[in-house]
């Protein structure tokens, strides 16, 4: 008995002890914010939370670190993120889903071709292209705008790829049905393509909407005023250089901060994956 | 209601053709049952009717319109899949009605023409289901409805009943014939099952290889088979085929292993000709031992099938024949007897193009 007992435990213990490596950072994170700079600043942070939180979220949240350092508000910069993670998000699914149709349900001529102009811009992510992509957006004016941060990072092979499997696996009757109940494409795309897709929808939404949210490098180039600021890059300017010691409490509250966005997609798309995994029907 | 035309039909797949020139007018409310093993051409030759492929050759006609380049909407078509392609995320309503929300039908009609539909199918609890939630016959049912509501010109169904067990296939054979003459719509309708075809059709098109073998009535395709192909596929257990030779005087065939069998009508021209002998295997029976004009065999194996028995035998030359005798088994294995065609039960085939000989 004993044996099987401890091999049985064992995956669990493994298990455990993998959810403590990855959760102490974010706890220690939590704890963070809730001290003061000072018992941050020693070097003795205590494993119980204090009694600083609400004033450093507050500080935080509008930008003002006590009567010194002013940053940019952590709500100006989760806007910045936000409008960003979801035009990418939103983008990204509404491009992809209409090129992925394209490729999978016409015939027309280079069809192939472009299927693998999309495939080979896999191998070129960001930050290979990223000095030409600059100048473009520079040449158009887009430096410090919405427009700059979100366009460039839209097109998606990987989304177009997906979709494309996924409509590759509606049987060719369901088409030809709607086509004698007198459905055209645009029809066909929108009562029944659309509908179908919606838990895959939901789970590219939910990757491309961290995927945006957590971009760096590229925010990094294309903003220079503090209003543009993302949050991602926020953070990251807010750990000095050394000449002056660091507000940890406060860059501790705006790390939790910017957690709460994908926390919150995955959390509410949980429900649109279950319900797909449950009545998968096709 | 209208007639459906198919004249000198064409389809070609690259260098494969598919179909080889059918023609066939179907009659206004007929119901024709396209009949052919898998492969010979059956789907694609409906698909072209309803518009899913491309005619290569030749005209279709439906209620007298040359359809050749309309739509599939356009061609005033409805058609029942094997698969039923159901919508999977509309329910059992929606699915019914989407083709005529589309056709801008007001919202009352849709209600009354679907309450219809689902009356005569008995799906009115299943309304507001999805497909994923009913069996496969009531899906089967759904497809059905589908294409009624939309009252067309024409049914076309492949091979509907395919996806169902054996029991739910016979009864919903039965619903589909009562459905048919009760509204009357012309009906094309693809199958590999022979029962089916005898039982549904008005008439017959039995095809081979992408063309027409035969058309013709159930019984037609019976009793007088146009080909060896057709005299094979029609009928359970098959056809017995005999290779033999009409006699010098035109009057009976012989056979290899020394039988005389008497033609009904002597056939002079034809004497010495060589020749394809069909006989059913229920259109013989057990003949006094010393009978001349019968097969001498001995039986290999008796299958009891309670309303009749099929025994299967051998003759002296070491051909198998297969012989149907009503009611359970008066014969063991190893037993030797001698059975005779009944009278009218010979056909002749031509023994190179396996065309029937009148
Ligand atoms: N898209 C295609 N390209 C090339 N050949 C095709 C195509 N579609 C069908 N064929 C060929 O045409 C012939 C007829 O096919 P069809 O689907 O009409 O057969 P069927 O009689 O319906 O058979 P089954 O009973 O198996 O459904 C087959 O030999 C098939 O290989
Ligand atoms: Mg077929």
């Amino acid at each position: 008995m004993k044996p099987t007992r401890f091999i049985d435990l064992l995956p669990h213990i493994v298990l455990i002890v993998g959810v403590l490596i990855f959760a102490y950072p974010i706890y220690v994170t939590l704890i963070g914010s809730t001290w003061d700079s000072g018992t941050i600043g020693r070097g003795g942070l205590p494993l119980w939370p204090g009694g600083q939180g609400a004033t450093n979220y507050a500080q935080a949240w509008v930008g003002e670190a006590g009567d010194r350092a002013m940053y940019t508000p952590v709500r100006t910069m989760m806007l910045n993120s936000l409008v960003m993670a979801l035009s990418i998000a939103v983008g990204k699914i509404a491009i992809s889903i209409l090129s992925a149709y394209a490729v999978a349900f016409f015939r027309f001529p280079l069809r192939m071709a472009f299927f693998w102009l999309i495939f080979i811009t896999l191998m070129l992510p960001v930050e290979v292209r990223i000095i030409p992509t600059y100048k473009v957006v520079a040449d158009l004016g887009l430096i410090n705008t919405y427009a700059g941060l979100a366009i460039p990072l839209i097109a998606s092979a990987t989304a177009t790829l997906l979709f494309r499997q996924f409509f590759l696996t509606i049987p060719d009757e369901l088409l030809e049905a709607a086509k004698i109940d007198g459905a055209g494409p645009v029809r066909f795309f929108i009562d029944v393509v659309l509908p179908l897709s919606r838990t895959n929808i939901a789970a590219l939404f939910v990757i491309l909407f961290i995927y945006g949210w957590n971009q760096y490098l590229w925010p990094l180039l294309v903003t220079s005023s503090g209003d543009m600021e993302t949050i991602v890059t926020g953070i990251t300017k807010m750990i000095g250089t050394g000449e002056s010691a660091n507000d940890w409490h406060i860059i501790m509250a705006t790390t939790v901060l910017a957690m709460l966005p994908p926390v919150a997609v995955v959390v509410f798309m949980q429900r649109w994956f279950v319900k797909g995994l449950v009545d998968s029907e096709k | 209601m209208a007639t459906v035309e198919i004249r000198n039909v064409r389809k070609s797949y690259g260098p494969v053709e598919a179909i080889k020139g059918i023609d066939i007018a179907i009659q206004d409310g007929e119901f024709l049952v396209l009949l052919g093993p898998s492969g010979c051409g059956k789907s694609t030759l409906l698909r072209m009717v309803a518009g899913l492929e491309g005619i290569t050759g030749g005209e279709i006609a439906i209620g007298g319109r040359v359809v050749n380049h309309l739509d599939p909407k356009d061609r005033d078509i409805a058609m029942v899949f094997q698969n039923y392609a159901l919508y999977p995320h509309m329910t059992v309503f929606d699915n019914m009605a989407y083709g005529l929300k589309i056709r801008g039908i007001p919202k009352a009609e849709i209600r009354a023409r679907v309450d219809k539909a689902a009356n005569i199918l008995e799906l009115g609890r299943f309304l507001d289901r999805r497909p994923s939630q009913l069996s496969g016959g009531q899906r089967q049912r759904v497809a059905m409805g589908r294409a009624i509501v939309r009252e067309p010109a024409a049914f076309l169904f492949d091979e509907p009943l395919s996806n169902l067990d054996a029991k739910l296939r016979t009864q919903m054979r039965v619903e589909i014939k009562r459905l048919q003459d009760r509204l009357g719509i012309t009906s094309l309708y693809v199958t590999h099952d022979q029962v089916e075809a005898m039982t549904l059709a008005d008439r017959i098109l039995v095809m081979n290889h992408g063309v027409a073998e035969q058309i013709g009535t159930p019984l037609e395709v019976y009793q007088r088979p146009a080909s060896l192909f057709v005299a094979g596929f029609i009928g359970s257990p098959p056809m017995n085929v005999l290779d033999g030779r009409i006699d010098d005087r035109g009057e009976a065939v012989l056979l290899p292993g020394g039988q005389r069998l008497a033609l009904p009508q002597a056939r002079p021209t034809d004497a010495g000709r060589p020749v394809k002998l069909g006989i059913r295997p229920e259109h013989m029976a057990v003949a006094a031992q010393d009978f001349s004009g019968g097969f001498s065999i001995e039986v290999e194996l008796v299958e009891a099938l309670g309303a009749d028995t099929v025994v299967y035998g051998r003759l002296p030359d070491g051909e198998s024949l297969l012989v149907r005798m009503a009611g359970i088994p008066t014969v063991r294995e190893r037993d030797r007897l001698t059975v005779a065609p009944q009278d009218g039960a010979l056909h002749l085939f031509d023994a190179v193009t396996g065309r029937r000989m009148e």
